[in-house]
């Protein structure tokens, strides 16, 4: 029986979702518009007025908002309520040099939460069960974020934050923690030393929520199998709350965004024009609801598709499919598109670790991809040939899989640092 | 009887090979054979030790990916064209061999090469046949 959090909500007919996001929608430009002066700046320079937005389909009306408006108006240009309305402020990372504070009301928190919350009932979560949150407490989204939902379903919420994996597997054990949510890269981590110290025995996991990086399917399966859970993706930004904005039921295919609150169009990146599902193209995101921090039309860079397919848990939210990972994410080698994600399903899937660093230089003006694999016992040979042979066929894969050629090479167990947050893939040297 | 090697993945970067043997030394390991094996990359290390497995045991506790093979030891008289004549029988045999490497010291006018090989039994008998002695585990003290 597929159990949910909100059934009306969640199982509404595409009709009643329209309406409120058509109803949620027309108050929220109003309201960007009489709070926040960057936002009629830009409506107006593009000849746009709250009158004119009457429909959903208005929405193409609006100019977009980027990662650079949010630059601009750092650290409060876009606050659209008084400050103090503003009770919790989280932030991205800024490693990028792009840091975004994004401010929450009470009736924010309680929505992010309530998000949360249906995401950890869809994975299955009941009030018996022990969660344990090992994504990073304080700015960043993903702790508190899981953490208000754990709360509102009802678990047992242990509240580990990332690090100290000594730690994580003692509370693990002795507590019997029956959730993990973490990064995938983690949670694979986690499994990995699992297996080494012999604890599957010990361990009472059944479920993974695991976001906040792009993953593959063969990551997924590898997950599974080795920490015997189901494991689903969740998704989010601090720009729109953080996680939760959308996440998977029961049937593992794609990730129901919230719909009520936030409104999802795909576009194409080039032209910005907007894509009918099935097609893919960039996420562009409104937050329908937020009072502190909304967002309309915001750009976030994820390539993915967008599907309004019936699904067979009985939410009639759409999903998003085949979600790549960040444009941000996605290197340019050679002319050609390559997602990280591509190259660890090749890994996965010939039963090598997905632990894995990808080398870009330019050498002589020509890119130069380099994939660092760990040797596993398995695959380990006293002949040279034999190896040679292994590194071969992994390129040869990975040329089938992205029409370019990359040099593979295999180094020792445990040579890749472990990540405890979001996994370092990418090292990209060139100098452009 | 075929000699068990182990064999070690080596990633290049100093002090590998140190740290190894200093495993080796800290268990009162003895080694027999040693040969490397190397790529750009990285390397292949054989080792025939007088202490099997606890040598993959402990190299394998301190993170190393370790496994075994099994190769044969055989006589080669020590004096010119000694090895020349060991290597046309195995080639007038048809023996496949993959790599061959030699043992630490010897014995009166006798030292010893490591061959591995796809069959160990019928490389073995085939050598014996042309009278010449290969090596078994008691030969090379290994327990």
């Amino acid at each position: 029986m597929e159990r949910y959090y909100q059934r009306e909500i969640e199982c509404a007919s595409s009709a009643e979702i329209r309406k409120i996001q058509e109803e949620k929608l027309i108050k929220q430009v109003r309201h960007v518009w009489e709070n926040v002066p960057y936002y009629r700046a830009k409506m107006e320079a593009k000849g746009v007025s709250p009158d004119d937005i009457r429909c959903l389909e208005d929405i193409s009306k609006l100019p977009f908002v980027t990662k650079d408006d949010l630059r601009e108006t750092y650290p409060m240009g876009m606050l659209a309520v008084p400050r103090s309305k503003v009770v919790r402020i989280h932030s991205t990372s800024g490693t990028t040099g792009k840091r975004v504070i994004g401010y929450y009301t009470q009736a924010d928190l309680d929505m992010w939460d309530e998000c949360c919350a249906r995401a950890l009932i869809a994975a299955g979560a009941t009030d018996e069960d022990i969660c344990q949150i090992c994504y990073g407490y304080g700015l960043f989204t993903g702790g508190m974020g899981i953490h208000g939902g754990s709360q509102k379903v009802g678990c047992l919420t242990v509240p580990m934050s990332s690090g100290n994996t000594e730690r994580q597997l003692q509370f693990m054990e002795d507590l019997g923690s029956t959730i993990l949510c973490c990064t995938p890269s983690y949670a694979a981590y986690l499994a990995e030393c699992i297996l080494e110290r012999g604890l599957q025995d010990k361990i009472r996991l059944k479920a993974g929520i695991l976001g906040a990086e792009a993953w593959s399917e063969e990551m997924r399966q590898d997950i599974e199998k080795k920490l015997g859970i189901k494991a689903f993706d969740i998704y989010g930004l601090t720009e729109l709350s953080g996680p939760g904005v959308a996440y998977e039921c029961s049937a593992q295919n794609g990730m129901h965004i919230n719909e009520d609150h936030f409104l999802a169009e795909t576009v194409d990146p080039v032209t910005l024009e907007p894509l009918p599902d099935g097609e893919q193209g960039e996420l562009v995101f409104t937050s329908l609801d937020r009072e502190a921090f909304p967002l309309l039309r915001y750009r976030t860079k994820d390539i993915c598709v967008m599907s309004s397919e019936p699904c067979s848990c009985g939410r009639t939210h759409k999903k998003i499919m085949s979600l790549r990972g960040r444009s941000d994410d996605m290197l340019v080698i050679k002319g050609v598109n390559v997602f990280p994600s591509q190259i660890e399903a090749v890994l996965l899937e010939q039963g090598y670790q997905a632990n894995y660093q990808i080398v870009v230089d330019r050498v002589n003006y020509t890119d130069t991809i380099e994939v660092r694999v760990e040797m596993t016992a398995e695959h380990f040979s006293d002949s040279l040939a034999e190896i040679t042979e292994m590194e071969k066929k992994l390129s040869a894969d990975i040329k089938t899989m992205l029409g370019i050629h990359a040099k593979v090479r295999l180094v020792a167990p445990r040579s890749i640092e472990r990540s405890e947050g979001k996994a370092v893939r990418v090292i990209d040297k060139r100098k452009i | 009887m075929a000699i068990r090697q182990i064999s070690v993945f080596l990633e290049n970067r100093p002090g590998q090979l140190a740290e190894i043997t200093r495993i080796l030394y800290e268990n009162d390991i003895n080694l027999r054979a040693l040969n490397i094996a190397e790529t750009a990359d990285y390397g292949v290390l054989r080792l025939i030790t007088n202490h099997t497995s606890l040598t993959l045991d402990k190299l394998r506790e301190a993170g190393y990916i370790a496994n075994i093979s099994e190769v044969i030891g055989a006589a080669v008289p020590d004096r010119p064209g000694g090895l020349a004549s060991l290597l046309s029988v195995i080639a007038e045999e048809g023996i496949d061999v993959g790599y061959m490497y030699s043992i630490l010291g010897h014995t009166g006018d006798l030292s010893y090469m490591i061959f591995r090989v796809t069959d160990c039994q019928r490389a073995e008998a085939v050598l014996e046949k042309h009278g010449i002695r290969t090596l078994d585990i008691q030969g090379l003290g290994i327990h």
